[in-house]
C-alpha cells in the first residue's frame, strides 16, 4: 500500500499544496515567480468581478451541459435497462465505447460537422433547408454540445448502474397499488436512482468546469472558461502565481460540488432505508 | 527477493529505464522552431556542411515555447525561434547568451536595417530571421469594398459580420485596436486599455473566431472574407486563390520580427553560432521567401528571389526602410498585468 | 412509452456514432478538403505512415503508456489489496478518489510548478511520473471493485497451511484477481495514451518528448486536413480493440464500470 500512497502524496498532494503556496507571491516583472515578497494581492485580484464572472460563467456552462447530459442520458440508460437481458451488455458496451477513444479526436469530429462549410451545413444547404450556413461552430452552443457529447457515455454508465441495482419489486408494488407508470417513475424509480444520477452529474460538472480543450477548439477562442484562463495566465501572461490562485479557486468550487453530491447521495441512501 | 521489495524493484528499474530514455537523446543541437518554418532538407544540409546533427522541436505558439523555456531555465535547447517581444523578455530574465558576431561571417548578408531593430540594436542577443507587417487579408471577390482602414475590420459592415477573424495572440489582437486609434502598440495605460477593450468587445460579436493559425484557409474555403493577418500567412491564401489579397491599413501596422536566440544554458555555443551563420546564407534565406513567403532581413537572399514572386505577392517587396517606420511590439514588463486583465475582459465578454 | 424510449436510444446512439462515422468516411476521401466527398482513396493513410513526426510521437506515447501503466498496475493493485483489508479511512479514500476528479489543467500546472521548483529536467520521464498519478487511482478503483466480493478466508487457509505471503499472493490472490488486474492495466494504458494536457505541461524539450495527443492537438490547431481523419480512424480502431479485449478479460464488464 505504501509505495502507491507515497506516489500520490509526492506527485499530487505536494504539488497541489505548492499551488496554494504560490498564491502568496507575485509575478516577476518579466514572468515567473518573484519569491522576495509575500502578498495577498492575488486574492483580491481573483475576487475581482471579472474573474468571478468567468468562474461563474464556467459553472453555468458546466451546469447547462450537465442538465442536458442528464436529460439525454437518463432515458437512454433507462431504455438499455428495459431492453431484453441478453442485449443489455452489448448496448451498454456500445454506449460507453466512444469514451475510450481520444478526447481531442472526438472534439475535432465536431469541427468537421459544425463548421460553416462543414457536413451539417452542406447537407442542409443541399436539401434546401437553408440558404446561408448556420453559425454552429465557435460559440457557446458548440462548446456545450462538445461537453455533452464527450461525457454522455459515462453518464449513461453511471445511471445504468444505479438502475440495475434498483429492486424491481418497488416499482411493481407501486403499480399494484394503482399508480401509473409515469407516477411510479417519478415517485419511485427516479428518487431511488438519485445517487447514480448525482455521481454522473458531478462527473460531467467537474470535468466540464475545468475543461480546456473543448472551449479552445470549439469556442474559436471566443469562449473563455476558467480552464482557459488558467492556461493563459501560465503561458500567455506568464503570471504563475495568479494562475495558481485561479486554480485554487477552481479546486474550492469543485470541493463544494463534491460536498453537495455527498450530501445528496447520503440523503438518497437515507430515503432508501426509510 | 522478498515480496515487499518487488514494487520498489519495479519502480527502480522503471526509473533507470526512464533515465536512459531521456539521456539517449542529448547529443545534438536542439532547435525549437515553428513547424515548417525552416528548409525541409536543412537537417541533412547542415550535417553535410558542419557534421553536426540537428534535432528540430516544434512549438505552435510563442507562449508555448516561453512556458517550456521558463520552466526549464532554457535547458535542453540550443537555438530558439521566438518573436521579438518574447526574445526581449527572455533577455530580461537573463536567460540568453550574447551573440558573437565574429563567429557569424554571414552577418554581411543582412540589410543594415536588420541591426537597427528597437528591441535589440546591434543584435546583441537576438538575430532576425524573418520580418513583416500585420494587416488585413481578404477575398477581393467576396467583399463589396476593398478595405482601407483597421475600422473596416473592427466595425465591420453588415455583409462582413460573422465572416471576419482576428488574431488570437493577445498582443496582436490589441495592436489592431491601438493602431485604429492612433495609439502606440506598446501602451499599457489604463485609459487606453479601456478604450480599446470597449472596441474589441463590440467587435467580438461580429467575429467568426479568433484565429492565428488557420485564418487563411478560412478565406480559401469562404468561411471568412476579411481576416486580421500577418503578411506572410496571407500569402499562403493567395497561393491557393489569387483573389486573396493583403493590405496595410492607412493607420499603419506593427513591425513583427521573428528572431533566433541562444539560451545561456545551451550545451554547445559554437555549434549554435554555426547554425545561425548557416541560416544566414543566401540559399536558406531564399528558401524561406519562396516557401514560407515571408520577407527575410537577408539582402543577399532577397536579391536572389525570383522577381515573379514580388508581383504575385506584393507584400514581399516592401523595402526594409518602410518596415522600420512601423513600431515593434515590445515586452510590457509590469504593464503586462493590466494588459492581460484587459485581454481577459475581452475574452470573457459575450 | 417503450417505443418512444427505443427511439430515444436510437437517437442517442446516432448522436454518439455519427461524428465518428463521418471522420472514418472522410479519411478515405481523395480531396485535400476534408468536408466534401470527391472519391475513394487511401492516400492519407499512406501519408500518415510516411510522416516521421507522427510515427515518432506515436512511439513516444506507447513508451509513456506502457511504463506508466506497468508502474500504476503494480502500485495500484497492491494499494487495492491493502486498502480492502485495512480499516476504512475516509481520508485515504479521498486521496484515492482525488486524481480522478482534479481538473487536468490544475494537476498539470501543479506538476509543472513542482518540477520547475525542484529544477527537475523535463522529458518523457516526467510525463510518465505524472501519468502514474491518475493511473494508480483508476487501477486501484478497478481492482477494488473486484475485491469487494473476495473471500479473504482463502488466503488465511493458505497461510495456515504454511505458505508465505508471496506464495499465497502468487497461488491464491493473484489468479483470482488477475482478470481485473489485466483490465485495469489496459484501462491505464488507454488513459495514458489519450491524455493531452498533463503531458503538454510536463513534457520536456523537443520532439523526443512529444506524445501523439500533443501532435494531434497541433495538427488540429494548424488546420483541418484529411491526414487527421486518417489518424483519428486508426487511433479509434486501436482503442476500440483494447477496450474490447479489456471487456472480455473482465468477464463482460467494462473496466471502470
Amino acid at each position: 500500500m505504501a509505495p502507491g500512497l507515497l506516489w500520490l502524496t509526492v506527485l499530487m498532494i505536494v504539488p497541489c499544496l505548492l499551488i496554494f503556496v504560490l498564491i502568496f507571491f507575485e509575478r516577476g516583472t518579466y514572468g515567473g515567480i518573484d519569491w522576495s515578497v509575500a502578498t495577498l494581492g492575488n486574492f483580491t485580484r481573483a475576487f475581482d468581478p471579472l474573474y468571478l464572472s468567468i468562474l461563474l460563467d464556467s459553472a453555468r456552462i458546466a451546469l447547462t451541459a450537465t442538465i442536458i447530459a442528464l436529460l439525454i442520458d437518463y432515458p437512454a440508460a433507462y431504455a438499455i435497462m428495459k431492453a431484453p437481458e441478453r442485449w443489455q451488455t452489448s448496448l451498454l458496451f456500445l454506449a460507453i465505447l466512444p469514451f475510450w477513444t481520444n478526447y481531442l479526436i472526438r472534439t475535432y469530429a465536431w469541427i468537421v460537422l459544425l463548421n460553416p462549410v462543414g457536413v451539417i451545413n452542406n447537407v442542409l444547404t443541399y436539401v434546401g433547408a437553408i440558404s446561408q450556413p448556420l453559425p454552429l461552430l465557435y460559440n457557446e452552443f458548440a462548446v456545450i454540445l462538445g461537453l455533452v457529447y464527450n461525457y454522455t457515455p459515462f453518464v449513461i454508465l453511471a445511471i445504468y448502474s444505479a438502475l440495475q441495482r434498483l429492486d424491481p419489486s418497488y416499482a411493481e408494488a407501486s403499480r399494484d397499488l394503482g399508480a401509473t407508470a409515469v407516477t411510479t417513475f417519478f415517485k419511485i424509480t427516479l428518487p431511488l436512482t438519485a445517487a447514480g444520477v448525482s455521481a454522473g452529474a458531478v462527473f460531467v460538472f467537474v470535468l466540464s468546469i475545468g475543461n480546456f480543450i473543448t472551449p479552445d477548439l470549439l469556442g474559436g477562442g471566443k469562449m473563455q472558461m476558467i480552464g482557459n484562463l488558467i492556461y493563459d495566465q501560465f503561458l500567455t501572461a506568464r503570471d504563475w502565481p495568479f494562475g495558481a490562485t485561479l486554480s485554487g479557486l477552481l479546486i474550492a468550487l469543485m470541493m463544494i460540488a463534491l460536498l453537495m453530491q455527498a450530501v445528496a447521495s447520503g440523503r438518497a441512501r437515507g430515503d432508501h432505508h426509510a | 527477493m522478498k515480496f515487499k521489495h518487488i514494487p520498489a524493484f519495479i519502480a527502480g528499474s522503471a526509473f533507470a529505464l526512464m533515465a536512459s530514455i531521456s539521456a539517449a537523446q542529448a547529443e545534438k543541437l536542439v532547435i525549437a522552431t515553428w513547424d515548417g518554418y525552416t528548409p525541409k532538407d536543412m537537417v541533412e544540409k547542415f550535417k553535410a556542411a558542419t557534421g553536426i546533427d540537428l534535432e528540430l522541436t516544434m512549438h505552435a505558439t510563442n507562449e508555448e515555447i516561453m512556458g517550456k523555456v521558463t520552466a526549464s531555465g532554457g535547458e535542453g535547447y540550443d537555438i530558439i525561434f521566438v518573436s521579438s517581444p518574447f526574445a526581449e523578455a527572455l533577455k530580461k530574465l537573463d536567460m540568453l547568451a550574447p551573440i558573437d558576431h565574429a563567429k557569424i561571417p554571414n552577418f554581411a548578408n543582412l540589410y543594415p536595417e536588420a541591426s537597427q531593430l528597437k528591441h535589440d540594436p546591434g543584435n546583441t542577443y537576438s538575430v532576425p530571421y524573418t520580418w513583416g507587417t500585420t494587416g488585413l487579408c481578404y477575398r477581393s471577390d467576396l467583399v463589396k469594398a476593398e478595405p482601407t482602414s483597421w475600422n473596416d475590420l473592427l466595425k465591420p459592415s453588415d455583409e462582413l459580420k460573422g465572416k471576419i477573424t482576428m488574431l488570437a495572440t493577445d498582443r496582436w489582437l490589441m495592436a489592431a485596436a491601438f493602431l485604429a486609434d492612433g495609439l502606440s502598440v506598446n501602451t499599457a495605460d489604463q485609459a487606453n486599455l479601456d478604450k480599446v477593450r470597449d472596441q474589441l468587445v463590440a467587435t467580438k460579436k461580429d467575429l467568426l473566431a479568433y484565429d492565428d493559425t488557420t485564418f487563411y484557409s478560412k478565406l480559401v474555403s469562404g468561411e471568412a472574407t476579411l481576416v486580421h493577418a500577418w503578411d506572410g500567412w496571407c500569402n499562403y491564401g493567395t497561393a491557393e486563390n489569387a483573389k486573396i489579397k493583403y493590405m496595410i491599413p492607412k493607420e499603419g501596422s506593427d513591425l513583427w520580427v521573428d528572431t533566433l536566440v541562444i539560451p545561456k544554458a545551451a550545451k554547445n555555443l559554437d555549434a549554435a553560432h554555426k547554425f545561425i551563420d548557416f541560416i544566414f546564407n543566401a540559399e536558406n534565406g531564399k528558401w524561406v521567401v519562396e516557401n514560407i513567403m515571408y520577407k527575410v532581413p537577408n539582402k543577399a537572399a532577397m536579391d536572389s528571389v525570383d522577381k515573379a514572386m514580388l508581383t504575385s505577392y506584393p507584400n514581399i517587396a516592401i523595402p526594409p526602410a518602410d518596415l522600420l517606420k512601423y513600431e515593434q511590439l515590445r515586452d510590457l514588463g509590469d504593464g503586462m498585468k493590466a494588459f492581460s486583465k484587459t485581454v481577459s475582459e475581452i475574452m470573457a465578454a459575450k | 412509452m417503450p417505443r418512444l424510449l427505443k427511439a430515444h436510444l436510437g437517437v442517442t446512439f446516432a448522436f454518439l456514432y455519427i461524428p465518428i462515422a463521418v471522420l472514418i468516411v472522410l479519411s478515405f476521401n481523395r480531396a485535400g478538403m476534408p468536408t466534401a466527398w470527391s472519391g475513394f482513396s487511401v492516400e492519407w493513410y499512406g501519408k500518415l505512415a510516411s510522416n516521421p513526426k507522427i510515427l515518432a510521437s506515436a512511439w513516444n506515447s506507447v513508451i509513456v503508456a506502457t511504463i506508466s501503466a506497468t508502474i500504476a498496475t503494480v502500485l495500484g493493485t497492491l494499494l487495492a489489496l491493502g486498502v480492502e483489508r485495512a480499516r476504512p479511512s475516509p481520508a485515504r479514500d479521498a486521496l484515492l478518489f482525488a486524481p480522478m476528479i482534479v481538473p487536468d489543467i490544475v494537476l498539470a500546472i501543479a506538476l509543472l510548478s513542482f518540477f520547475t521548483l525542484l529544477k527537475f529536467t523535463l522529458g518523457l520521464h516526467s510525463i510518465i511520473l505524472a501519468h502514474v498519478v491518475f493511473n494508480i487511482a483508476f487501477v486501484c478503483a478497478v481492482v477494488r471493485a473486484r475485491l469487494k466480493g473476495f473471500d479473504w478466508s482463502l488466503t488465511e487457509v493458505s497461510r495456515d497451511l504454511g505458505a508465505g505471503h508471496f506464495v499465497t499472493f502468487r497461488k491464491i490472490t493473484l489468479p483470482l484477481i488477475l482478470p481485473s488486474v489485466i483490465a485495469a492495466a489496459l484501462l491505464a494504458f488507454t488513459l495514458s495514451i489519450d491524455e493531452f494536457i498533463i503531458a503538454y505541461f510536463t513534457a520536456g524539450a523537443g520532439q523526443a518528448s512529444t506524445t501523439l495527443p500533443m501532435q494531434i492537438y497541433s495538427m488540429i490547431r494548424f488546420g483541418v486536413t484529411p491526414e487527421i481523419n486518417a489518424m483519428a480512424s486508426i487511433v479509434m480502431a486501436i482503442s476500440f480493440a483494447l477496450v474490447l479485449l479489456a471487456q472480455r478479460l473482465n468477464h463482460g464488464r467494462i473496466p471502470g464500470a
